[in-house]
């Protein structure tokens, strides 16, 4: 009898798994494996101010990772992420630094940039029906030319130490009380959604959850939330920075799950043809993607200017957009569109940042890097494919 | 008796592809319309173009008697015209619910009202008889009976007036293509008018309630679904002979008459 039951819960979770539910579950044990490894071959690695360094370098690739997220989903791709995060990096330096704009001004322009970028980019692939990796490659190498025009001939600008965007990127840190408080009400808000829900469904007579699911779902939800608040908590703590990313990615995900524009963003990835003759608006959904994309690479960009203190001619340069798409891909968001979740831009920035950050402390150079990290890409790539392939036979 | 649906002398071609020429058709309330012809007839540029997914390049579409401008597939549906496409056009990475509410979901608030949207369709599947395991796979999942079944609820859902099929018996099994038959005739019987589009003339002969055969682009006969014979039908799909003295459109000879 429990038997059967066995075979028949591992048969659900295999299933449960394909149909994109449990997508996650690979890349969370993969990331967990990460951690053990490397604590292992060097016992630095789990320090709680290593951790914090670790989370603090996630913030920026992550929010560029969630806007690279959302156009996958469309089935599209923007491989100018990371000149938009240089570009409005250099905004907000050179604005508040040499024209004397209030940092708040700059930090809003280098977003509507972004903003406007993302409508171009939207229009020409929605109207003139060009493909985005081209139309993108091109903003690419225009926008990297308008970042080193920006920063003019120094190539670098500095921002002040005591500006708030660096405190905010640097420094500043949730008190340990206002953490706990926070992890009380997170924990409490999804039990309490849960359970409306399933009432809901039970009035109705639909299948609901059952109350033990929802019990272990909000347990392992508290453990998570609180191994992490405690541990950090015993270096410098959880940056506000890295709550901000937190939040724009729980943002995400509720309107991606729970809206109609994210049902449409993932019918138009699915196929834009079957969701062009259900009604969905397909071009609206699609400028909005890139519109939503290319601005979190702004804000990505700014929040990299805080981190560094500065913005120069590498800023959001070199492989920033690699390592961008490659976390939404590893995360677990399809590259062929329609299947994803906002939580893959997390988990894929963190892979890649535990890969860069242990293999730093073992003295290993940025080649084993590449490389590691371009395995673990190729895995992610493999798992996807065979996923799709699978479902499509 | 007034259409509901009526298309006069509407012509559309695809650069030197004349897909319809002059095209009459008329849809009355409460009625089976079947369209029957060979492949590269016309059938589904038809279906499209009462969908809202073509536009005609002359003549007029009317609902209620009155000219409309069909301009895509929401406009087709406020007009309560509802397609099935003969690709069906399902999201596969979608399950059941997401599948039938896509493009009008139900909300509650800013959010969508899962609750509500599953009970609908589970309400829906059950008055077609339709067997599908879970309203929460992925339509990648089902067979393709059920994905058809999938289609065809979707849409009946916003209660439209006008049912166009296009080719839904299809690779169907004896028993699958009975059951979409049963469910034709339910449609009627609830009041919704059903255009059949097809190339099975047996199909078409059991539900309709009358026939319009399209060849090469053109009305090639209308019959009366009781008094047509399927060499009648045939005749008039192939162009094998003059269409039978039954037809309301004697105008409409074959233009390279003759047997083969
Ligand atoms: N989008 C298009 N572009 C160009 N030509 C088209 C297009 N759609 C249809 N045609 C042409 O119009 C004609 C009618 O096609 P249609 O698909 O309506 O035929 P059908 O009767 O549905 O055939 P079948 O039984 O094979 O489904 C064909 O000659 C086809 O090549
Ligand atoms: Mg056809």
């Amino acid at each position: 009898m429990s038997a059967g039951e066995d075979a028949g819960a591992l048969r659900s979770l295999w299933r449960r798994m394909r149909a994109g539910e449990l997508r996650m579950l690979p890349i969370v044990v993969a990331l967990l494996v990460i951690w053990v490894v490397f604590g292992i071959a060097n016992p630095t690695f789990w320090t709680a101010e290593n951790l914090v360094n670790l989370s603090l370098q996630s913030v920026s690739t992550g929010v560029i990772a969630l806007g690279v997220v959302l156009v996958l989903l469309v089935g599209q791709i923007d491989l100018s992420v990371g000149s938009v995060s240089g570009l409005a990096a250099a905004i907000v330096a050179v604005g508040s630094v040499q024209w004397g704009w209030p940092l708040a001004l700059g930090v809003v322009v280098a977003v509507v940039v972004g903003m406007a970028v993302g409508l171009v980019y939207g229009i020409a692939c929605t109207r003139l029906g060009l493909p985005s990796f081209v139309l993108t490659l091109a903003g690419l190498l225009v926008l990297a030319g308008v970042q080193w025009r920006v920063l003019g001939t120094d190539g670098s600008v500095n921002l002040p130490f005591g500006s708030w965007l660096v405190r905010f990127s640097q420094s500043w840190f949730v008190p340990a009380a206002v953490a706990w408080v926070a992890v009380v009400v997170v924990v409490l808000v999804v039990a309490g959604v849960a359970l409306l829900e399933r009432r809901r469904r039970v009035l109705v007579d639909l299948p609901a959850e059952s109350l033990g699911r929802i019990a272990a779902r909000c347990a392992l939800l508290a453990v998570v939330l609180a191994l992490v608040v405690g541990y950090l908590g015993r270096a410098r703590g959880v940056g506000v920075s890295v709550v901000f990313f937190l939040a724009l990615v729980v943002v995400a995900d509720v309107l991606l799950r729970r809206t109609r524009w994210g049902r449409s963003m993932r019918a138009v990835g699915g196929s834009r043809r079957a969701a062009l003759l259900a009604g969905v608006p397909v071009r609206r959904t699609l400028v909005s993607a890139f519109v939503a994309c290319s601005a979190l690479a702004a804000v990505g960009g700014v929040l990299a200017a805080g981190r560094l203190a500065a913005a120069n001619q590498g800023t959001g340069g070199g492989d920033v957009f690699l390592t961008a798409i490659a976390a939404a891909v590893i995360g677990g968001t399809s590259l062929f569109g329609g299947r994803g979740s906002a939580w893959s831009a997390v988990l894929g920035v963190l892979v890649i940042q535990s890969i860069a950050n242990g293999l730093t402390l073992l003295d290993l150079d940025s080649a084993a890097r590449s490389i590691v990290t371009g395995v673990v890409l190729a895995l992610a790539v493999s798992i996807d494919t065979l996923v799709r392939g699978r479902r499509e036979t | 008796m007034t259409s509901v649906l009526t298309l006069a002398g509407v012509s559309k071609s695809f650069g030197a592809a004349r897909a319809l020429v002059d095209v009459d058709l008329e849809v009355h309330p409460h009625e089976v319309v079947a369209v029957v012809g060979d492949n590269g007839a016309g059938k589904s540029t038809l279906a499209a173009m009462l969908a809202g997914v073509h536009q005609p390049d002359s003549g007029a579409v009317l609902v209620d008697g009155e000219p409309v401008r069909l301009a895509s597939p929401a406009t087709a549906r406020q007009r309560g015209i509802a397609a099935v496409f003969q690709e069906l056009a399902l999201c596969d990475n979608l399950d059941v619910v997401e599948n039938l509410f896509l493009g009008h979901e139900l909300e509650a608030g800013p959010f969508l009202d899962e609750v509500a949207m599953e009970r609908q369709a589970w309400e829906l599947l059950d008055q077609l008889a339709a067997r599908v395991p879970s309203v929460r796979m992925p339509v990648s999942a089902l067979s393709g009976g059920q994905r058809r079944t999938v289609a065809i609820a979707r849409a009946l859902l916003g209660d439209p007036r006008v049912v166009v099929l296009d080719e839904p018996t299809a690779a169907l099994g004896i028993r699958q293509t009975a059951q979409v038959l049963t469910l034709v005739e339910r449609l009627r019987s609830r009041g919704h008018s059903v255009v059949l589009i097809s190339h099975s003339t047996a199909d078409v002969q059991a539900v309709a309630d009358r026939i319009v055969v399209l060849r090469l682009g053109r009305v090639n006969g209308v019959f009366d679904a009781d008094a047509a014979t399927s060499e009648d039908l045939l005749a008039a799909i192939t162009g094998a002979a003059p269409a039978a003295p039954r037809t309301r459109r004697p105008g409409a000879a074959p233009v390279e008459g003759g047997p083969r």
